[in-house]
């Protein structure tokens, strides 16, 4: 089996979703169901007492496991309270780091990622950190002693797809953690790409959530994973400037 | 006294405890995670942790994210 391996648990789904942004939680788990998705985000907020439903009802029904956020927080003191709130609430030492620099771009802050991963690390947490497509900060978080990272394709949210692909094979090359490509797609063929590039999974919400038809969105994302993942095992062949016959030219 | 829960203030009696200030919100404890003054307080130490006046309780909850 080609299983996903982060921290030493085993996946066989390489898609792994966000929730935010879905019209209703109904939408949200046909979605999910049909992204065949196991592991799913979610983030932390103020109780709201006229809330109904919830979202972990959601994904606990479906079997899926919870990966709590940090979004929303722009320092790394905020994220490590965030994280350590979501461990008491969720019951899982697990979290998708995420510090963001400002409102308008929501790029991530790498001085305070970092900051951040060193702290929840040496508190046990198993992290993953959400980081720009720089292949440095990337080895250096998994030296930290992250689980993975997770370079961003493009902004959270604009569906620019994967707009350094070079970057993010660097980050492929010298990763000895599962590279996950988060944020920024927006349609089947960019998380095929990303898969192709080499990443180990690819995480997304809003190209689903935000998707006409989010069911029929999440079931072309998980054919997307899949078949990138085929081809990038299977070894494409070199790009040439000029045709290569494939029939015999000898008559 | 007066607290602040989620942002709100409060008056309240002078032995509020911390699982008195979340069921002013919720019921149900499943999921629910508190901080004080920016400390997690663990669900176990709700009932025996007493507020103090001008303390800040955040109690939150997984929502739709990421």
């Amino acid at each position: 089996m080609d299983d996903l391996i982060i921290a030493g648990e085993k996946f066989s789904s390489r898609l792994i979703m966000g929730t935010g942004g879905a019209p209703s939680l109904e939408v949200l788990d046909q979605a999910l169901e049909a992204s065949g998705t196991e592991l799913t985000t979610v983030a932390m907020r103020r109780l709201d007492p006229r809330a109904r439903g919830s979202v972990l009802d959601v994904l606990h029904r479906r079997g899926i496991k919870v990966l709590p956020n940090t979004a929303g927080c722009f320092t790394a003191g905020d994220a490590v309270l965030t994280a350590r709130l979501a461990r008491e609430a969720l019951g899982t030492n697990w979290v998708k780091l995420e510090v963001i620099a400002d409102e308008r771009t929501l790029l991530p802050d790498p001085i305070e990622t970092f900051d951040a991963a060193e702290r929840l690390v040496a508190d046990g947490f198993v992290v993953l950190p959400y980081i720009g497509d720089d292949p440095a900060l990337a080895r250096r978080l998994e030296l930290a002693g992250c689980a993975a990272v997770m370079p961003l394709g493009a902004p959270i949210g604009s569906g620019l797809g994967v707009r350094n692909p070079h970057s993010i094979e660097l980050i492929v090359e010298a990763a000895g953690v599962p590279v996950i490509l988060d944020a920024g797609v927006g349609t089947a063929s960019d998380a095929a790409l990303a898969m192709e590039l080499g990443c180990d999974a690819v995480l997304l919400a809003t190209a689903v959530t935000r998707a006409q038809r989010p069911e029929l969105m999440a079931s072309a994302m998980r054919s997307a994973v899949q078949a990138g993942r085929a081809a990038r095992l299977a070894g494409r062949i070199p790009r040439r400037r000029y045709a290569e016959a494939s029939s015999p030219m000898s008559p | 006294m007066k607290v602040m829960i989620n942002g709100v203030a409060h008056e309240v009696a002078e032995d509020m405890t911390v699982g008195q200030a979340v069921r002013t919100l919720t019921a149900s404890a499943t999921g629910v995670a508190v901080a004080v003054n920016d400390e997690v307080v663990t669900r176990g130490a709700w009932e025996t942790t007493a507020l103090r006046d001008s303390d800040r309780v955040e109690v939150l909850t997984a929502v739709q994210g990421g």
